[in-house]
């Protein structure tokens, strides 16, 4: 009896130390984040004092002058990402629907692997491949038959560098690529097959059955998106490598832009006033908060999503 | 049988998974307007049968050899699409779309097939779901997800939504198996009403379900046809010693 009482004292300590444990490290992450965010929030104090919101709104970065203003930067962060995510999202979905609902699964087992692993391939590889590769077929072969057959739209004028804006969003798409198609696919081989044959024995043809699967997993594939987007947002070395690297606001992709994780990697260690900085962990503070609330709202999507799967 | 009363004849049917046989040589004929009740231990291939009476069978990857025919025409001749339509299917598990409200669960077919007129789209679901006895219950919130309703409700949807395509034959597996008593009393009936206008093919392990909604019964062991005849014939005076054993509970 005695023994029976320890056993089951113990194995409640033992319960709960388990418990509060994960709590612990639960609750850590989550002040690690604020920690982190606070901390940027102090080295950027005698920037937000001295700009304000002008930071964010003010077109000249110019360390000589000691004036910060990062519109551009984010100007390029944004179109980089939301062009590249435009172009990635439609063909992602064709990926996964083609691994998921369409490839005999011979072929469907080796793409899939093929996706993952180029998923797992680093950016500075990338990037690399994006300058020997990529920048000179734009500059020699794409851009100037763009401006030949577009030159009419503002967003194929000028000198056809290679380096710019249009070259980090096509390395930056071929990134998205594999991430979002694979997390999409894993969304919709998720949807029940009941859902598929109640489909098919309405007399719904593979593509109506599809649609119907697609719907199903609509909000999964958004937060898939989602995630890409936030990857886009963070890109660093690749982009780097092949935006240009000039802070600039232009209507013409062929021209070179700047994103705020490349002005970063680019000018930390260059920084040799306190202002500069404080303006460029500012900078950081900025993107900090963009892919949080991004990634957040992925979740969100992903998470209610699934919880949906689970009531039907 | 007079010939023209058959809706489905299947002769020397062979059913595979990949070369793994399930269905060994069945020939039976399936007569309009009645209900066929297809009974045996799990396993033994019924729901593999009546999947290859609307050629789902290929869509989980089966293959047949033999022949069925609908109305005298050979189905492996046919569009698998155009004769889904004509030959519907309830499945065992209710498998409403999530993503629809109940109103378009039921408009899905429709859709499907072309209709598009919203007056006539809503006149036929809500005749559907009259016939399949569920209107009363959902007539006030068409507008709820059909995955918010009771299981029993889930599968008359599924019912109203097969009925809204106007099929001939309603194949249907095992679609009170997962259901409490009352709701299973309620498809019961309602297969009563509906074999007014339809044939159908009802898969069962329940033999008291079987006795009490069909005209024909077919015993099914081991993938092979033992006996197949009208159901009191099976119930009350069977040919076989199988199926004896079988529908007194000695095996299975
Ligand atoms: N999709 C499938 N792939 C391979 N084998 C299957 C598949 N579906 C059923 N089977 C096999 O076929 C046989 C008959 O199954 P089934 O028709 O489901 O029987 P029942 O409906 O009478 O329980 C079983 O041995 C089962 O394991
Ligand atoms: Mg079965």
């Amino acid at each position: 009896m005695v023994k029976r009482l320890n056993n089951h004292f113990s194995q409640n300590i033992g319960d709960l130390i388990f418990e509060k444990l994960t709590l612990l490290f639960a609750v850590s992450v989550f002040l690690l984040v604020i920690l982190m965010g606070y901390e940027m929030y102090l080295g950027s104090k005698i920037s937000i004092q001295k700009f304000g919101f002008s930071f964010l709104f003010n077109s000249s970065w110019d360390p000589v002058q000691e004036v910060y203003g990062a519109l551009p930067i984010i100007y390029g962060t944004v179109v980089s990402s939301i062009l590249s995510l435009l172009i990635a999202v439609p063909l992602s979905i064709g990926v996964a629907i083609f691994l998921a609902e369409v490839a005999p699964s011979w072929l469907e087992k080796p793409v899939s692997f093929l996706v993952e692993l180029l998923a797992g391939i680093p950016s500075v590889i990338y990037g690399l491949w994006g300058i020997f590769v990529l920048v000179p077929w734009l500059r020699n072969s794409f851009e100037p038959w763009l401006a030949d057959k577009f030159g009419y739209l503002p967003f194929f004028r000028g000198a056809p560098y290679g380096f710019g804006m249009l070259a980090a969003v096509m390395i930056l798409t071929i990134m998205l690529l594999p991430i979002i198609s694979s997390i999409s696919r894993d969304v919709l081989k998720a949807v029940p097959r009941s859902r598929r044959e109640a489909a098919l024995a309405l007399g719904a043809t593979k593509w109506q059955s599809t649609l119907i699967v697609l719907k199903d997993a609509k909000s999964g594939i958004l937060g898939a998106s989602m995630l890409g987007l936030g990857r886009a947002i963070g890109e660093t070395m690749a982009v780097t490598m092949v935006i240009g690297n000039r802070s600039l606001i232009s209507t013409s992709l062929f021209d070179p832009s700047y994103t705020m994780a490349s002005v970063i990697a680019n000018e930390f260690t260059e920084a040799t006033s306190q202002m500069y900085l404080s303006s460029l962990i500012e900078l950081a503070l900025v993107l900090f908060i963009i892919t949080i609330i991004i990634n957040a709202f992925a979740r969100i999507l992903v998470w209610s999503m699934s919880r949906k799967w689970s009531a039907a | 049988m007079p010939q023209n009363d058959i809706k489905i004849s299947v002769k020397n049917l062979d059913a595979f998974y990949g070369k793994n046989k399930v269905l060994h040589n069945i020939t039976m004929d399936i007569p309009s307007n009645q209900v066929v009740a297809i009974i045996g231990p799990s396993g033994c291939g019924k729901s593999t049968f009546i999947r290859c009476l609307n050629r789902m069978h290929e869509v989980v990857g089966g293959t047949i050899t033999g022949s069925i025919m609908l109305d005298g025409e050979d189905l492996s001749k046919n569009d698998p699409v155009l004769l889904r339509r004509r030959v519907g299917m309830v499945f065992q598990k209710p498998n409403p779309f999530p993503s629809m409200s109940i109103f378009n669960n039921v408009a899905a077919g429709l859709r499907l097939n072309g209709v598009h007129n919203k007056k006539e789209i809503s006149l036929i679901v809500e005749k559907c779901l009259k016939q399949a006895a569920l209107w009363d219950e959902v007539k006030d919130n068409l507008d709820d997800s059909g995955a918010n309703i009771s299981g029993g409700q889930q599968q008359r949807l599924c019912i109203a939504r097969t009925l809204a395509v106007e099929p001939e034959v309603i194949l249907m597996d095992e679609p009170a198996s997962a259901l409490d008593p009352v709701s299973t009393s309620k498809i019961e009936s309602l297969i009563f009403e509906l074999k007014k206008d339809y044939t159908i093919v009802i898969v069962t392990h329940n033999m008291q379900q079987a006795a009490r909604v069909s005209d024909r019964t077919a015993f099914f062991y081991l993938g092979e046809l033992i006996e197949y005849d009208i159901t009191k014939q099976i119930f009350l005076n069977p040919a076989k010693k199988q199926t004896e054993d079988y529908i007194t509970g000695r095996f299975g």
